[in-house]
């Protein structure tokens, strides 16, 4: 009833909006978080189809479902939804819902600026969705190259490629204020006694990855804005007829395509980085190099993009070759760092470790066929190839995607207060497991039996069909493995059992507040001595210290 | 007790958070930390569009290129506002800067004198420069006159648009100051919308230089 006397009106108020109003009007980091995971993963299975639809047409040579026109939507969309509204938005998601818990914080710096960043990804989406039915979505593939994505005499692009600049840029700026906030957040509003290096992996991860976003994004804005010149002003920016130049347009788009592979794989790693310490009963092994590796990838992560343009003729060799394979040491550190924090640790082979060992695995292939590719005459060879598709999907899927899946199961008992369950967990899991590798393992010989990207037809006596075959199942397993995930979410939000506090006695600070957290978070703070404050007050302060 | 947390999520206001803006162990605030990494960002966004035009002039035989129309290399006058719109520009930046000062000291009065002329003297920018742009339309020089007319007009174009958006911040700043708000503790918008426009006045520096100083090839 002190309610009452303070806020006489709060509950007429609410009553009249409803539940609706609250979340749509929302500040709330968490319930933005949460809204962040919704429209990613809608993005995600949107994303799924359209990549069912490109592996339908590819399981026999001919065409059989679509037009080559249809084919090339097909991809270009694909890898936009699942780039651009798939995994950067939900690791964005995830460090909305888990930052500010981590750091002691009762929200981010900027709740108001946050609610915008979340708004306008749905409205990116809906601007990408309707080129679908205004004369045909983009289909210059994600990267958009010049002049691919511009208007030619034999192939007119449409309206649907100035939609997806438009949408980029969107997306983009969203992505911009998001870092601005994080890093004012991460910055200023840590707890008492939360020095930078008593700061857990999630948050280092995500505090490099958003000065990546910072740095990146807007030189991707300028190229988009130069490309939307190009195409509706009578602009020359990448015309060479009228003194301007093509490779302008890759080197602008990969200075931020590169670093933003790192925005889409740093938080995953951050999330594997803490479910791993919790689940083999250990601290995480070498806290502060796994922090300089962290670094180390962002920093180096501006110097390498031209290894994308190798077969140009436009970059200079060695250099970009030398950096990315010198980005293959601090990856390497954190290797170690997982593999000898699961040593002799006490394993929980709950479903949250097992998508982390997924992703050890997963992405440690993904890291080996890429220093392949860092190679510049092997590159030669394997450019534009299948070998690239094998590549990017071991790092994003078997990397990013395994990585997003042990984090949600890892962090839905404290969103929602109720647990996942268990056996449809590993079921998940054995099918994504399985189907992800039936897919994409064997591109890598598709790759190198010369099988170039983005076609949709191929001749029957080249000796591609049966792992094309054999890739297509994959793709459908990969759904199938979708069905038991989303039931398991159903029967949990309805039935579940309650989680508890903290069901996985977690190290840090957010399963030291209720599940679901109240607004603003905290009551009170335990003391915060290192990185993992809830160890030290479950097992006194002493302890390992 | 339910409908105690529920209350709190309806206001901002009487939020916790609401307090944490202005820092009470001293460093520099949430507002201006913010402001400094959006400038960061955009500093990132003119690279870019700077990136573009050094590589279409490397690229080219000569610069200024010829004029298909005329047969003639591109000829970019001084126009006849480019010249006092940068000095108009860099006197902008002193008086705002004076009216960050004033409001530090607690001088109301002083501050606003010199936001609403700050506000005036980016207006009048504006202006000049659109009719320099007229002039150069004119004389057939446009977006689409090859990669001259394209990098000339991208690159000032962006700058005026960011000129444009710094103009409503200080219009913001100026109601909100003629409405009784800010005072030498509290002006964390006014230091932000101060910091914009000396960004914006800097990346006009380096456009005048490199579009009007800078000698051909």
């Amino acid at each position: 009833m002190a309610t009452t006397t303070l806020h006489p009106a709060a509950p007429t108020y609410r009553g009249a909006r409803g539940t609706l109003y609250e979340w749509v009007t929302t500040t709330d980091h968490k319930k933005i978080g949460i809204m962040y995971l919704i429209n990613s993963f809608l993005f995600f299975f949107i994303g799924g189809l359209l990549a069912l639809g490109v592996r339908l047409e590819l399981a026999q040579p001919g065409l059989q479902f679509v037009t080559d026109q249809t084919y090339n939507e097909l991809f270009t969309m694909h890898a936009t939804f699942m780039i651009f509204l798939f995994i950067i938005p939900i690791l964005a998601g995830f460090g909305n819902y888990v930052v500010p818990l981590q750091i002691g914080a009762p929200d981010m710096a900027f709740p108001r600026i946050n609610a915008l960043s979340l708004w306008m990804l749905p409205l990116a989406g809906i601007l990408l969705l309707i080129s679908f039915v205004t004369g045909g979505s983009a289909a210059a593939g994600w990267t958009s190259y010049s002049p691919l994505s511009q208007d030619r005499p034999l192939a007119a692009t449409g309206s649907g490629q100035d939609l997806w600049i438009v949408g980029l840029v969107l997306i983009g700026t969203s992505s911009i204020l998001g870092s601005v906030n994080f890093l004012v957040t991460i910055f200023k509003m840590r707890a008492p006694g939360m020095t930078l290096f008593r700061m857990p992996i999630m948050v280092w991860t995500v505090l490099v990855t958003m000065v990546l976003v910072l740095m990146a994004t807007p030189v991707i804005t300028s190229a988009l804005i130069m490309l939307f010149i190009d195409r509706n002003y009578g602009g020359s920016f990448f015309d060479p007829a009228n003194g301007g130049d093509a490779i302008l347009y890759q080197n602008v788009f990969w200075f931020y395509s590169h670093p933003a592979v790192y925005v889409m794989i740093l938080p995953a790693m951050g999330m594997i980085s803490e479910i791993l310490p919790v689940f083999s009963r250990k601290p995480l092994f070498g806290f502060k190099a796994f922090i300089f590796a962290t670094a180390a990838i962002g920093a180096l992560g501006f110097s390498v993009w031209a290894h994308h343009m190798f077969t140009t003729g436009a970059v200079y060799l060695p250099f970009f070759s030398l950096m990315t394979f010198l980005i293959a040491v601090p990856t390497g550190v954190k290797m170690f760092n997982w593999t000898f924090t699961l040593w002799r640790g006490q394993l929980m082979l709950k479903t949250p470790l097992l998508f982390a060992l997924g992703f050890l695995t997963m992405f440690l292939i993904g890291g080996i066929n890429g220093a392949f590719s860092a190679s510049v005459p092997v590159d030669f060879a394997i450019h534009d190839t299948y070998w690239v598709v094998a590549h990017i999907h071991y790092v994003l899927f078997g990397g990013s995607v395994f990585g997003v899946m042990a984090g949600f199961y890892y962090w839905f008992p404290k969103m929602t207060g109720r647990m996942l369950n268990e056996t449809l967990g590993r079921i998940q899991f054995v099918l994504m497991f399985i189907g992800f590798n039936l897919t994409f393992f064997p591109m890598h010989e598709l790759g190198l039996s010369g099988m170039p990207r983005r076609i949709a037809d191929y001749a029957s006596n080249a000796a591609w069909n049966d792992l094309n075959v054999a890739a297509t199942i994959g793709g459908f397993t990969i759904a199938l493995s979708m069905l038991p995930f989303l039931w398991n979410i159903f029967v949990s939000l309805r039935s579940g059992p309650v989680a508890g506090d903290d069901p996985w006695e977690g190290n840090t600070l957010e399963w030291a507040t209720s599940s679901p957290p109240p607004p603003y978070n905290f009551d009170h703070l335990p003391e915060i001595r290192s990185e993992r404050p809830l160890f030290d007050q479950r097992h006194g302060q002493a302890a390992g210290h | 007790m339910a409908t105690d947390s529920q209350a709190l999520t309806t206001t901002t206001e009487h939020s916790p958070v609401g307090g944490l803006a202005h820092d009470s162990t001293g460093g520099i605030s949430n507002p201006v930390l913010g402001m400094l990494l959006f400038i960061t960002s955009e500093v990132m966004f003119f690279s870019g569009l700077f990136a573009a035009y050094f590589n279409v002039r490397a690229n080219a035989a000569q610069w200024p290129p010829i004029n298909p129309e005329t047969g003639e290399q591109f000829h970019l006058a001084i126009l006849p506002f480019v010249g006092p719109a940068t000095v108009l520009l860099i006197l902008s930046s002193f008086t705002c800067q004076f009216g960050v000062w004033a409001i530090r000291r607690g001088d109301r009065t002083l501050f606003l004198r010199n936001f609403a002329v700050t506000f005036v003297l980016g207006v009048t920018f504006l202006i000049m420069q659109g009719i320099d742009y007229a002039l150069l339309a004119s004389e057939g020089i446009t977006l689409s006159a090859g990669t001259f007319g394209t990098t000339y007009f991208t690159l000032t174009g962006f700058h005026g648009a960011h000129v444009f958006g710094g103009v409503i911040m200080l219009a913001v700043v100026l109601y909100r100051g003629m409405a009784g708000q800010f005072s030498p503790r509290h002006h964390d918008a006014v230091e932000a919308a101060s910091l914009y426009w000396h960004f914006v006045d800097v990346v006009w520096i380096l456009l005048f230089s490199l579009l009007y100083l800078l000698p051909g090839k």
